[in-house]
């Protein structure tokens, strides 16, 4: 029989969610069990083998300089590194303290925040090492996360489309909540992956997926301001889950700057 | 002569998140224990202040992705409090059945693929399931069906999108509902079968002097979950006292330590306190009722239970509890269930939301503005409640177990950390275990 591919699932900060979603392959788990070893996977079990990995799956952004570190002996011992949602893609909801100053936050949360060794900068693992592929989503789904396991252990470029979520959207054949229902919507520039779950909800995509390849976000940005949105409902739109993925980053930035009551 | 052992797990395993445990034993007395949590900080209460209230339930959802809907609870409850909502019985009943769903998939997350390798003897559920194949076979389909429900009414298991402040965005299609019937039936049967197994299990002694804080829901014959606005703190067997959840602030202190990113919650006049199946169950076990109160009465489940090794029987109890209360709420749908959310104006003022995460009372506080923005956040999750707890209990642990190798005591300390079900993505994440007899 020939030798099973090593896995590794580390986590970084983060919520936990991401590598949830593998567990949360009920249906699939046994089997994914048989087909791979799980080398390193400390969430679900007690078995922890040092690498190399074939694949190593990384949940959460780093935020201090422990895990920065770590993340470098980490990309040594691993063959193939992917990333596994908005956290380790975009830094996460945390990178909104990129824009704000972390002693001030910390004093916020902690009586004594010089117990703390923290980062000022909440960043993506590809501002520290090479990633060999980006799933996105807060959180991922379970199929795209089975499709890249799948495919990146067989050298294969995972079958995960670069385009908007109104695609999706579309082809599910729902009304538009944008348009139709006048609701603020990052749809057309967000990554597909959902299965356009929100407008299935009657409300506006709140891009937890981040941005697709070619993004407009400054065109509908404009729309969204020219229907009533504030400058500073805008910004906050495009600064949440992936508030530190460039397209969101910048979008939100111009809104920072823009007059509160007129379209920019 | 002195007699110094020393132990050391660098990275506890089956919980959720990263942190780390240290017992120091001088010959045969246990100097010192820490539970230290190393996940790094998130920021959530800072970068809260200037959102609008309205993001509070999706950008807390965010603190954990086992237990998502205990925060979007918290913070729906907080806003509502504080902007005056009454929400309908429809929207009541379907927050509670989305609950069920998250009590049920995070149960049977801990029972099966956490907590039971510890008692059965195997690093994880995978390698279990070489000699226990069924067993964790029912184990899967059970958290299927609870993260099955969470789809279906939440949209998605993690972080679901289809709650909102006042309600739902839209109410699921009574078809669905309906359709739902038969699997949670079967998951019922399923959980049924879980409560006779880790009743069965061997696991070990121990009794300790708990004091239980949990949340009292409004309606009588609810057991604790998705909202209530009296915390009830007592032993167990005394009646419990009250008080109002605008007090918990001054009820309870919470305080930093420097082994720990995750602050400890201690009540005032008691000390260490335990949330989550423990003290529902002491607290408000009686409220159970139907198969789940037959279960805990063919099984002996003793009330209070004072041994956290056998908490694994109330989460199963609860399961059980969550699937009937699912079929409760299903059945009793109404025809015309009216507007899925209700709306009004923002109001300045402060208040608390809270909301039974599976693994415990989780306090949201807010103090909002008149334009619906969050001026302050304060978020009070379980496992930072139970963190002190944690401690005493390791420490009983050691000074029963000095005569167990280190292998075993080691794990006998890592088994009494998961006894918690600890969420340390909530308290902060992540948890290392070094025994330290030096």
């Amino acid at each position: 029989m020939p030798r099973r591919p090593r896995l590794a699932v580390v986590k970084f900060a983060s919520c936990d969610g991401c590598q949830l979603s593998l567990l949360d392959c009920e249906d699939e788990l046994l089997a994914v069990a048989d087909a791979v070893e799980i080398a390193y996977f400390p969430e679900a079990s007690s078995t922890m083998s040092r690498g190399p990995y074939d694949l190593t799956l990384v949940e959460g952004s780093v935020t201090t300089p422990h895990d920065a570190a770590r993340l470098q002996q980490l990309r040594t011992a691993s063959r193939r590194l992917v990333t596994i949602g908005a956290c380790a893609t975009a830094g996460g909801i945390q990178a909104l303290r990129n824009t704000r100053d972390v002693a001030g936050l910390a004093s916020v949360v902690y009586p004594r925040p010089d117990f703390l060794d923290v980062l000022d900068r909440s960043t993506p693992i590809r501002a520290h090492v090479s990633v060999d592929y980006e799933l996105r989503g807060c959180p991922v789904s379970k199929q795209s996360l089975l499709e890249v396991v799948a495919a990146v252990l067989a050298d294969r470029k995972p079958r995960i489309p670069d385009v908007s979520v109104c695609v999706e959207c579309k082809r599910r054949g729902l009304v538009c909540v944008a348009v139709a229902g006048g609701q603020a919507c990052l749809g057309p520039v967000t990554q597909a992956g959902c299965g356009a779950l929100c407008p299935g909800f009657a409300r506006g995509c709140y891009g937890c997926f981040g941005p697709y390849g070619s993004a407009n976000t400054a065109a509908l940005a404009d729309h969204l301001r020219a229907t009533g949105t504030s400058a500073r409902a805008t910004e906050h739109l495009f600064a949440t889950f992936n508030a530190g993925a460039p397209a969101f980053a910048a979008e939100a930035e111009r809104q920072r700057g823009a007059p509160a009551g007129a379209p920019r | 002569m002195t007699r110094r052992r020393s132990l050391d797990v660098p990275v506890l395993a089956r919980v959720e998140g990263e942190g780390a445990l240290h017992v120091r034993i001088r010959d045969r007395t246990v100097e010192t224990v820490a539970l230290s949590i190393y996940e790094p900080p998130r920021f959530f209460e800072g970068f809260l202040r200037g959102r609008a209230a309205r993001e509070a339930p999706d950008i807390t959802a965010r603190i954990c992705g086992i237990c998502p809907v205990a925060y979007q609870m918290a913070a729906c409850n907080a806003v509502e409090h504080v902007w005056g909502l009454e929400v309908g019985e429809t929207v009541r009943r379907l927050r509670r059945l989305l609950y069920c769903g998250e009590w049920v998939e995070s149960h049977a997350l801990h029972i099966y693929l956490l907590h039971a390798p510890d008692l059965l003897g195997y690093p994880d559920a995978l390698t279990m399931a070489r000699d226990h194949r069924d067993l964790v076979e029912r184990g899967l389909r059970l958290k299927k069906a609870g993260n099955d429900l969470m789809d279906l009414v939440g949209g998605r298991a993690i972080h679901p999108v289809n709650v909102r402040v006042g309600g739902f965005y839209r109410f699921p299609d009574p078809a669905d509902l309906t359709a739902a019937r038969p699997w949670l039936e079967q998951a019922l049967g399923d959980a049924v079968a879980t409560v006779r197994t880790v009743a069965a299990l061997a696991v070990p002694d121990l009794d300790m002097p708990y004091h239980f804080v949990a949340l009292r829901p409004e309606r009588a014959e609810d057991y604790p979950l998705e909202a209530g606005r009296v915390v009830l703190s007592g032993d167990g067997t005394a009646p419990a006292e009250s008080f109002g959840l605008e007090e918990f602030d001054e009820r309870v202190v919470e305080v930093q330590v420097e082994h720990s990113n995750a602050l400890h919650a201690r009540l005032r006049g008691v000390g260490p306190y335990v949330v989550g199946p423990l003290a529902r169950w002491a607290l408000l076990g009686d409220r159970l009722g139907g198969t789940a109160a037959d279960l805990a009465a063919e099984v002996g489940l003793p009330q209070p239970l004072r041994n956290p090794f056998a908490s694994i029987v109330v989460r199963a109890v609860e399961v059980v509890y969550a699937l009937e209360e699912a079929l409760r709420l299903i059945d009793a749908w109404p025809a015309d269930p009216g507007p899925a959310f209700v709306d009004g104006p923002a109001r300045a003022g402060a208040g608390h939301g809270a909301s039974e995460a599976p693994r415990g009372l989780l306090v949201h506080r807010y103090r909002l503005d008149a334009a619906g923005e969050i001026r302050s956040a304060t978020i009070v999750p379980p496992t930072s409640q139970n963190q002190a707890q944690i401690e005493a209990d390791l420490r009983r642990v050691v000074e029963g177990n000095l005569d167990l190798d280190d292998a075993a005591l080691r794990m006998r300390c890592e088994t009494a950390v998961r006894n918690y079900d600890p969420c340390i993505s909530c308290a902060t994440h992540a948890v290392r275990v070094t025994v330290d007899r030096g």
